[in-house]
């Protein structure tokens, strides 16, 4: 697959049409992870539009959005900037070797008080 | 009018007073409800990824098994509620998914979203009433200072959950209100908590959670309450410890005098 195929099914995959950004970066200034983010929610939107694909794969942004939503709610376009970056994290986690989590690693990091929740959604998110 | 009730994984492990005080302020003000029989955990996160038909289809049981049963489905959990009334939606609107899951599925009758998926805090406002219920509190908790810590799940997306203003919601509060406790507003309450990122990037959750709680105490809250053990999770380990943090259901069974 060459990397303008890649980026029409990240695209497809997103649900989200980024062509209608028109670069106000509400979403980047509403972005909880903005800090921890080293690429920013409306990078990811014009990236993906100009096919920018290697960087978004190999960047750390996919591991610290939170999923939170808020760049969607504030979006005055109706881009959903999280379906995106969702899209490209999918993409990472589902090649061959591409699970975020070292199960093994787990049982060290869990507390009597860890909700199953966390560490299904944990899963769910970062592996595959 | 029957709901079916549906609690979810963590409500009956690590988070039993959310369940068990819920449970019984709904017996102490009438409400009919039934658990789901055979409910099935509802994934724990909305798959976003419109390719994403497997890890949808836990879900869309459950709302099939509720559909068969008056279709209103009660949940608790924020994370629950968010799931499955997304998913409820895909059902609804989205063709390609509800094609998939039925030819999967092969229910006796496809399933194409009539089922409705109401939170707990829904049907007390709109079910309810917080009138009915500030008539039925025995024990008002007058002169506690509450933050309604509401988080992202049970807001985001407005669009599909139309919970309430998703930028300055009013639910929590007036729910606060209702049990005769004071509400205090603070900018952080819909702030994300740090969610899953607790164990692989603690440090931004600890940000995430601290940030929630130094808000609220600057507004004066004592305490904050949530519907969500994940938020509760994060507030409590990663926050800092200066609030308590509590289910917005134990407060209402101590309310109603049903706290035992």
């Amino acid at each position: 697959m060459n990397s303008k195929e890649q980026v029409k099914i990240i695209k497809e995959r997103s649900g989200t049409d980024a062509s209608k950004c028109m670069k106000c970066g509400k979403c980047s200034g509403r972005c909880p992870a903005y800090n921890e983010m080293d690429i920013k929610p409306h990078q990811f939107v014009s990236m993906i539009e100009k096919g920018e694909i290697e960087k978004l794969l190999n960047c750390k942004a996919i591991y610290n959005c939170l999923s939170c939503f808020a760049c969607v709610e504030r979006c005055p376009r109706n881009v959903a900037p999280a379906a995106i970056i969702e899209a490209v994290r999918q993409e990472v986690i589902r090649m061959q070797g591409g699970n975020y989590i070292n199960s093994e690693e787990i049982p060290q990091i869990v507390d009597e008080q860890i909700p199953q929740q966390l560490l299904v959604s944990m899963y769910r998110k970062f592996n595959k | 009018m029957k709901f079916n009730y549906y609690p979810g994984c963590t409500l009956k492990t690590k988070a039993k007073e959310l369940d068990a005080f819920g449970r019984k302020s709904l017996e102490a003000l009438g409400v009919d409800f039934e658990e789901i029989k055979e409910w099935q955990c509802c994934g724990a996160v909305y798959p976003v990824a419109k390719d994403e038909v497997a890890t949808k289809l836990s879900a869309v049981r459950t709302l099939a098994m509720a559909k068969e049963n008056g279709g209103k489905v009660l949940t608790l959990c924020s994370a629950c509620h968010n799931v499955l009334k997304r998913v409820n939606n895909d059902m609804k609107t989205d063709e390609n998914m509800r094609l998939k899951a039925n030819n999967y599925l092969a229910l006796e009758e496809p399933y194409l979203g009539e089922s409705e998926v109401i939170h707990y805090l829904e049907l007390l406002r709109d079910y309810v009433g917080f009138d009915k219920i500030k008539a039925a509190v025995v024990n008002p908790l007058k002169g506690v200072k509450i933050g309604a810590y509401y988080g992202c799940l049970l807001l985001r997306p407005n669009s599909t959950m139309a919970f309430d203003n998703p930028e300055n919601p009013t639910i929590i509060e007036d729910f606060i209100k209702a049990i005769g406790a004071t509400p205090v507003v603070y900018a952080f309450r819909n702030e994300c908590c740090g969610a899953y990122v607790s164990t692989t990037n603690n440090e931004l959750a600890k940000k995430k959670s601290s940030a929630v709680i130094a808000s609220a105490k600057d507004e004066g809250a004592e305490m904050l309450v949530t519907a969500c053990p994940l938020c509760m999770y994060n507030l409590r380990q990663n926050g800092g410890g200066e609030i308590e943090v509590k289910y917005f259901t134990e407060l209402l069974a101590t309310a109603l005098g049903v706290n035992n």
